[in-house]
């Protein structure tokens, strides 16, 4: 039976059925899904790690004792789990591991658009890439085989579009012995243990690996040619694949199902039927370097892009140019005129977001912050404009203490996330105590991996498996690591957030704010929400709830009489009855919830 | 058969998924190979969502490009405009007359596009373009929020190859038990939405 799949849910069923035992990832976009359907199936342990280090360490460690593991990231994910990948390169395993990262041209949520592929070159990993969601479910169990015949970790490449669209899958049964006794630990010290003579011995073998690899990847089975007119020969992988394709229904096509490392007598062969060969392929120009270090003459990058994701368009558009299609094959488009721009829709707080209140009161105290990644980077936004940078995971703590080690006429402040923080913030904070900063570090702690669509995480009391487990409380860590102010406040009260950080502010030494409110699309904040009201007789259209930038406040029609400013309007179905604007209102126009309750009452 | 494309188009929490949902169903239902892909980003937070179907009998991409959607299905105007030019001229648009203010509107800084702009725009694309009152259709059946099953119903009749129970068991099979009477009811009165045009 064929079921239409997303290439995550894909990954997750092909790692079901080949067998894997223990899986675990940190949550990041594109690849999350793959965790929490896998998460559905009770044969295979998964887990959240607090990062993607933890993660990999934890599927290398199963691994070598001997079954099959999986780990699974997003593209800068690999960033941090660098140091794990290259030395299970070097070490091989007992069992297969694949390494699955999920990259993102276009960056539709991300920080840069790194192409992962010279991470498998730069550890000598071979590289798997799917075309759609049966390949990547089949890939999953190729990795493995390949990863136990040739002794080494396996990466499954993904990329935006593979992760996120659904093609028809057809679903096998899981090919697993279940075991009546855990096996013994084989133990293995010149193998396993990289002090520098064992080390040495290993280096050789993984560059032979490769090697091997060539040969292999020469009658691999998902390295496919598909010779058609033989005037246009197209290298491709991936979903590149699916859209040259569609462009050149009557070319010859070599598609890489493993782009590292490449079968060099298979592209030689085909580069040889051909009287153009072209590369048509996301991101770097991997394959098109390869293939000239084979000294095979080939074009890539200098017709299509390097930078963004492809589409149909793209390709068809680049190839006109490049004079590979006649003009008339260009698509007719009618894009209307328009009298004027349309408003954009860009991501925003969501309203009742407890963001607001802790970046309301920083903007208010002209605090500079160095800021992290998850929901609360919306906050460089107008009209908030209270967040300065945001570099990469965990950034921010480090960052703000280098600010304040070099000198600045302000106190310095980091936020955080919680999920972030446990990611890689605990040694920068612990960092902040020993070296005796002067900062402050706000943990934004919503009580979820809220970004991502609400993960679990080392703060929640909750695991993967949705069972209930030891819930690290922020305060305990600050204390622990020797932070002798810390501060836990409601940032739904402005009045208590500014009085916490002018205390912060005012005193010498490195403090913690720990901001503590769900976040508000949780369940249990849901049954919460209340739409608050404004009263339009005191509103004099001041616009200091605009300033507050939450969608549900909307400058109405009505105008007031004296200042000919637009009155304040709230829109039921958007608020949720934080009260951050109320609190802010100088006129005391936004009804609190006490009030409407009580007006409701008196009807 | 020809591949055929369809672009839905909303906006975060409209219901645009399930919408895709079923189209992508009822593609595989009817016994075509179909591929569907998400749009979304860091959007989810009330940013503009949208969604590819292809149905064929051999597909390869599972993006589009501009031009190429022979159907473009909105849940809300302003994202209409935004997306139209994804159609194939004179390719068929379905609007519903859902408007949500972005915050730029909200705030004031922008204004939002009035009905006969809209009408306007469209035209300069297709005149197979069609508003369906589907909010006020929903309301009337006393959940504003079934107005995107209210648009597949309206969307249905437009493919007439595709036989009616074919959608309607690929409604059922998305929504939760208690709120299926809701839902055939919705797509009813959205096919009759277009009939009666």
């Amino acid at each position: 039976m064929k079921v239409l799949l997303s290439g995550n849910e894909a990954v997750a069923r092909g790692a079901y059925e080949s067998g894997v035992r223990v899986a675990a990832a940190y949550p990041g976009t594109p690849s999350t899904e793959i965790l929490e359907t896998l998460a559905q199936y009770d044969k295979v342990y998964s887990e959240w790690a607090p990062n993607e280090k933890v993660a990999l360490d934890v599927a290398i460690g199963a691994a070598y004792a001997g079954s099959r593991s999986m780990a699974v990231m997003k593209h800068v994910g690999l960033n941090v789990a660098a140091d794990a990948f290259f030395y299970a390169s070097m070490t091989g395993l007992e069992a297969g591991l694949v390494v699955v990262s999920a990259d993102d041209p276009f960056m539709h949520s991300s920080q840069n658009e790194q192409d992962n592929r010279r991470y498998a070159k730069f550890a000598r990993v071979p590289c798997l890439e799917p075309s759609d969601s049966q390949e990547a479910k089949d890939l999953v169990g190729v990795a493995l085989d390949i990863s136990e015949q040739f002794d080494g970790p396996v990466m499954l490449r993904l990329t935006t579009r593979i992760s996120h669209s659904d093609t028809l899958v057809e679903l096998g049964e899981r090919q697993a012995e279940e075991r009546t006794e855990p096996p013994e630990y084989r133990v293995d010290r010149i193998k396993y243990v990289m002090v520098p003579g064992n080390a040495r011995r290993r280096h050789p073998v993984i560059e032979e690996r490769i090697e091997k690899l060539k040969e292999f990847a020469e009658t691999f089975l998902y390295n496919k040619v598909e010779m058609g007119d033989t005037s246009l020969g197209i290298v491709t992988n991936g979903v590149a694949y699916q859209y040259a394709r569609e462009v050149f229904p009557e070319a010859s096509f070599l598609k890489l199902g493993m782009t590292y490392p490449l079968p060099p007598k298979m592209v030689r062969d085909f580069a040889s039927k051909v009287d153009r060969l072209i590369v048509i392929e996301e991101l770097d120009p991997f394959i098109e370097e390869e293939i000239r270090l084979m000294g095979i003459a080939a074009e890539g990058k200098s017709i299509f892009p390097m930078i963004g994701e492809f589409d149909p368009s793209v390709v068809r558009q680049c190839a006109i140019e490049a004079g590979l299609l006649p003009p008339s094959a260009a698509v007719e488009v009618r894009q209307p005129e328009l009298e004027t721009p349309l408003p954009l829709r860009p991501p925003i707080l969501c309203p009742g977001c407890p963001y607001r209140g802790v970046f309301l009161m920083t903007k208010k105290l002209k605090m500079v912050i160095s800021g992290d990644i998850g929901c609360y980077t919306l906050a460089f936004l107008p009209p908030l404009s209270a967040l300065h940078t945001c570099g990469c995971m965990g950034a921010s703590i480090g960052q703000a203490h280098g600010v304040s080690k070099a000198g600045i006429a302000q106190k310095h402040a980091a936020v955080i996330g919680d999920s972030t923080f446990f990611h890689t913030g605990l040694p920068a904070l612990l960092n902040v105590a020993y070296n005796k900063s002067d900062t402050v570090t706000i943990i934004l702690d919503n009580r979820t991996t809220a970004m991502t669509g609400h993960q679990q995480h080392p703060g929640t009391g909750m695991t993967l498996k949705g069972e209930p487990t030891k819930a690290v409380e922020f305060e305990d860590v600050a204390r622990a690591f020797g932070i002798e102010r810390v501060h836990t406040v409601d940032p739904y009260n402005l009045k208590e957030m500014e009085k916490a950080l002018r205390d912060c502010l005012e005193a010498e030494g490195p403090a913690v704010i720990v901001s503590r409110r769900e976040c508000v699309l949780l369940p249990e904040a849901r049954k919460l929400w209340m739409a608050l009201k404004v009263n339009e007789d005191r509103c004099n259209g001041c616009g200091l709830c605009f300033e507050v930038g939450c969608p549900a406040i909307i400058k109405s029609d009505r105008l007031d009489a004296k200042t000919g400013r637009a009155k304040a309007w709230i829109d039921p179905l958007l608020c949720t009855g934080c009260e951050i604007c109320a609190q802010v209102c100088a006129r005391k126009a936004i009804l609190f919830r006490e009030a409407i309750v009580k007006e409701g009452e008196s009807v | 058969m020809k591949t055929v494309n369809f672009l839905i188009a909303g906006v975060g929490g409209q219901g645009a998924l399930l919408v895709s949902n079923v189209l992508a169903d009822v593609g595989v239902r009817a016994g075509y190979d179909v591929k569907k892909s998400e749009v979304h980003g860091m959007a989810q937070r009330g940013g503009d969502v949208t969604t590819t179907v292809r149905w064929g009998d051999k597909v390869y991409s599972p993006l589009i490009g501009p031009g190429e959607a022979d159907y473009l299905l909105s849940l809300e105007k302003l994202e209409a405009l935004r997306y139209v030019g994804m159609l194939r001229p004179g390719g068929t648009a379905i609007v519903g007359d859902q408007g949500i203010p972005p915050l730029s509107v909200s705030s004031g800084n922008d204004v939002y596009p009035d009905d006969e702009e809209i009408r306007r725009v469209l035209g300069q694309v297709t005149d197979d373009y069609h508003l369906i009152p589907s909010v006020r259709l929903a309301e009337e059946l006393g959940n504003a929020r079934v107005h995107n099953v209210v648009l597949l119903g309206a969307f249905s009749t437009f493919l007439d190859d595709v036989p009616p129970d074919v959608w309607l068991q690929s409604v059922e099979a998305q929504v939760p038990p208690k709120f299926l009477e809701l839902n055939r009811r919705a797509f009813q009165v959205g096919r009759k939405a277009v009939s009666s045009k």
